[in-house]
């Protein structure tokens, strides 16, 4: 089946301006139950054949919205996720990069003890593929269905990361972009546990940055876990103190060098992949090993 | 954003922590009469971002101010190398002249943002005046932590919890809460990323004082600080990276290989990189376009890739999601005819609208080197580069 989207998945889209309508129309082309759009002060509009509503509870009791899908600009963003999260949403993906730390460290504050859960912010979304559950940004011609899953930090690193094992002729079950800011509603750690309780993924291709800690948490969880992890973590040659786009990328300390994180990974029985090119080969290798493929 | 330390000391005062009298000066005259002024035995002290100025000889104390006007003398004008600068320094505009004090104690005291946390964290340790990674990795029971709960904000029983732990009882106890817990407002009210007084000093007349501070503002919520970010200080910033971040591109950090480097993505920009590295060359940049839909943005990306005299080879690497194919091909046509890039460039695009953007690079009739994957592509720019 795959995590977090399934069949039943009925998204709505909060902040339904271009990026909003461009992957409305991208989901609904791939099959997903795109229901509804909020933007307030547009309630009522039908918009690329989706009806918007003012606020997230209309879409919720009139078209059973279960997932949203935020676009809107940063400084409305955390409003805007507090908004789902009281609508009573069970996942809410946020897209939206550059919200300042202050409004997630209020949200992060705010979910917790909430049933619902938050993935992103500043990521590409989640996709379940053998259900055509798509809520994100990412190009779906690189998708074929199967048993791997996928989690990264990075967006365009879940593309290549797929593109590779679809040429590999491994198909995935569902990919989730955790996202790359500092505080982030899903860990590396929490989204392995998804996949390691979906039964139908059988693998999990782990994509880690520098800076932080979270992937030596997700090492630590990695040691309990059934299903082989392929990781590679992305910035091993970036030099110490500079930040390399993500927020979250910055090195502070020993703890957030890529050696550390990958030795973490490794005794924790993870397969660590050096070349970001060797990704697909490396879970091929893997499965193979364990009588998979 | 980094702040300057007088801009810092400024800030932090206004909220209530108190900080050694000093003048700011911008010549050695000026520095001779902020000396006069501040009674003769003062510290002058390089105002540049970089952290590990001491070392470097950034900061001289000085007996008189005619010591003070010949520090300043030196320093003023010239760039400062320090351990975190990288090797090109940056400049000294301005020096900070301050009283000088005559220390008992130092302690440390600094905000972080914990990640895993989800909420900033106040950190506090006697054992001041180092570097602080060092500290916690030696004797990490020296550290002393608190969080800031959002939604209570932070409490006057942890500012003690901190000030005790660190032996900051008697006399000291009460300024040192109100100093812990004015850092703290700062922190929050002013959108901190970062803050740091190290070290935070006793006197031998038994004052508490910042005699240094760091303090940088996080850049995602300058909508909410006009004030505080009219104090950014370009000077400091690489000038490749200002002229990249006044054409719109916000990730750009410039490195020492000759490879360049354009890739959508933070995380693939950095893979790039590593693929680069894996494959035997070095990258010049780190250069994250983004999602652009305007190909003149893309051109002008690749021409401060282009004017980089280091640069010997090019790799644009795309994975198109939100961001498309063929805007980032129509760019790199422009930035090839307008004569922006005149080194060799490998292109790799997949992703969204990946038809149209090989054929804007087939009817171009340029010569590119094309790739398919990220191996591949990894490859060939480091054989381009010799």
């Amino acid at each position: 089946m795959g995590v977090l989207l399934d069949e039943n998945t009925r998204v709505v889209i909060q902040g339904f301006g271009g990026a909003g309508q461009r992957e409305a129309r991208n989901s609904l082309d791939y099959g997903t139950k795109v229901v509804a759009g909020v933007t307030p002060g547009r309630g009522g509009q039908l918009i690329e054949g989706v009806p918007i509503r003012n606020t997230v509870r209309q879409a919720v009791d009139e078209f059973g919205a279960n997932v949203s899908l935020i676009f809107v600009p940063a400084p409305f963003a955390a409003d805007a996720i507090i908004e789902a999260a009281d609508a009573g949403l069970a996942t809410i993906i946020c897209i939206t990069e550059g919200i300042a730390i202050r409004d997630m460290v209020g949200v992060k504050r705010y979910l917790r003890g909430s049933s619902s859960r938050l993935i992103g912010p500043n990521c590409p979304g989640v996709i379940t593929v053998a259900s055509h559950a798509r809520a994100g940004i990412m190009p779906v011609d690189v998708y074929m269905p199967g048993s791997v899953g996928v989690i990264s930090r990075s967006g365009t690193l879940v593309y290549e990361t797929v593109d590779q094992l679809t040429r590999a002729g491994i198909g995935q079950t569902s990919s989730v972009g955790v996202g790359g800011d500092p505080i982030i509603g899903t860990t590396q750690r929490e989204a392995l546990q998804l996949f390691e309780e979906d039964p139908d993924t059988a693998a999990i291709v782990l994509i880690g940055e520098i800076g932080g800690t979270a992937e030596q948490e997700a090492a630590d969880y990695i040691k309990q876990m059934t299903k082989p992890v392929v990781a590679f973590i992305a910035g091993a040659t970036a030099p110490p103190g500079r930040r390399m786009g993500h927020a979250g990328a910055i090195i502070a300390g020993k703890a957030g060098t890529a050696q550390a994180k990958q030795s973490a990974l490794m005794a924790a029985g993870a397969t660590v992949v050096q070349s970001p090119s060797q990704i697909g080969a490396t879970m091929l290798q893997v499965l193979k090993e364990r009588g998979l493929a | 954003m980094k702040l300057h330390e007088y801009q810092a000391k400024e800030l932090l005062a206004r909220y209530g922590v108190p900080v050694p009298a000093s003048q700011v000066a911008r010549t050695p005259e000026e520095a001779q009469r902020a000396a006069e002024a501040l009674g003769g035995k003062v510290v002058v002290k390089a105002q540049v971002h970089a952290g590990g100025r001491g070392k470097a000889g950034g900061v001289k104390l000085c007996a008189t101010p005619a010591e003070a006007r010949a520090a300043a003398e030196a320093l003023l004008g010239t760039r400062l190398v320090t351990g975190q600068s990288g090797p090109g320094g940056q400049p000294i505009n301005e020096v900070l002249v301050e009283e000088a004090v005559d220390i008992a104690r130092e302690l440390y005291l600094g905000i972080v943002i914990d990640n895993s946390a989800g909420m900033p964290l106040v950190i506090c340790s006697a054992a001041g005046g180092m570097e602080i990674e060092e500290v916690a990795e030696h004797s990490p029971d020296q550290i002393h932590r608190q969080l800031i709960d959002p939604t209570v904000g932070f409490q006057g029983y942890q500012a003690r919890a901190l000030a005790f732990a660190t032996g900051l009882e008697g006399d000291l106890n009460r300024p040192a809460v109100a100093l812990i817990t004015a850092l703290a407002k700062a922190f929050v009210e002013c959108d901190g990323t970062l803050a740091e007084i190290n070290p935070l000093v006793v006197t031998t007349d038994g004052r508490l004082l910042a005699a240094d501070a760091k303090f940088s503002v996080d850049d995602n919520a300058d909508y909410r600080h006009a004030d505080l970010f009219k104090l950014q200080d370009k000077t400091q910033d690489d000038a490749l990276e200002v002229e990249a971040k006044d054409s719109g591109i916000e990730n750009y950090v410039k490195l020492d290989g000759n490879i360049g480097c354009l890739v959508n993505g933070a995380g693939l920009a950095m893979a790039t990189m590593d693929a680069i590295q894996f494959e035997g060359g070095m990258p010049a940049n780190f250069l994250d376009i983004g999602t652009q839909n305007d190909p003149a943005a893309v051109a002008a990306a690749l021409k401060i890739i282009g004017a980089d005299p280091n640069v010997k080879a090019v790799l644009v690497n795309i994975f198109g999601g939100l961001a498309r194919t063929d805007v980032i091909a129509e760019g790199v046509v422009q930035a090839k005819r307008g004569g922006l890039l005149p080194q060799p460039t490998v292109v790799r695009l997949a992703g969204t609208n990946v038809e149209a953007g090989m054929k804007i690079l087939d009817d171009s009739g340029l010569d590119l080197i094309r790739a398919d994957g990220f191996a591949e592509a990894a490859s060939k720019v480091v054989q381009a580069a010799g």
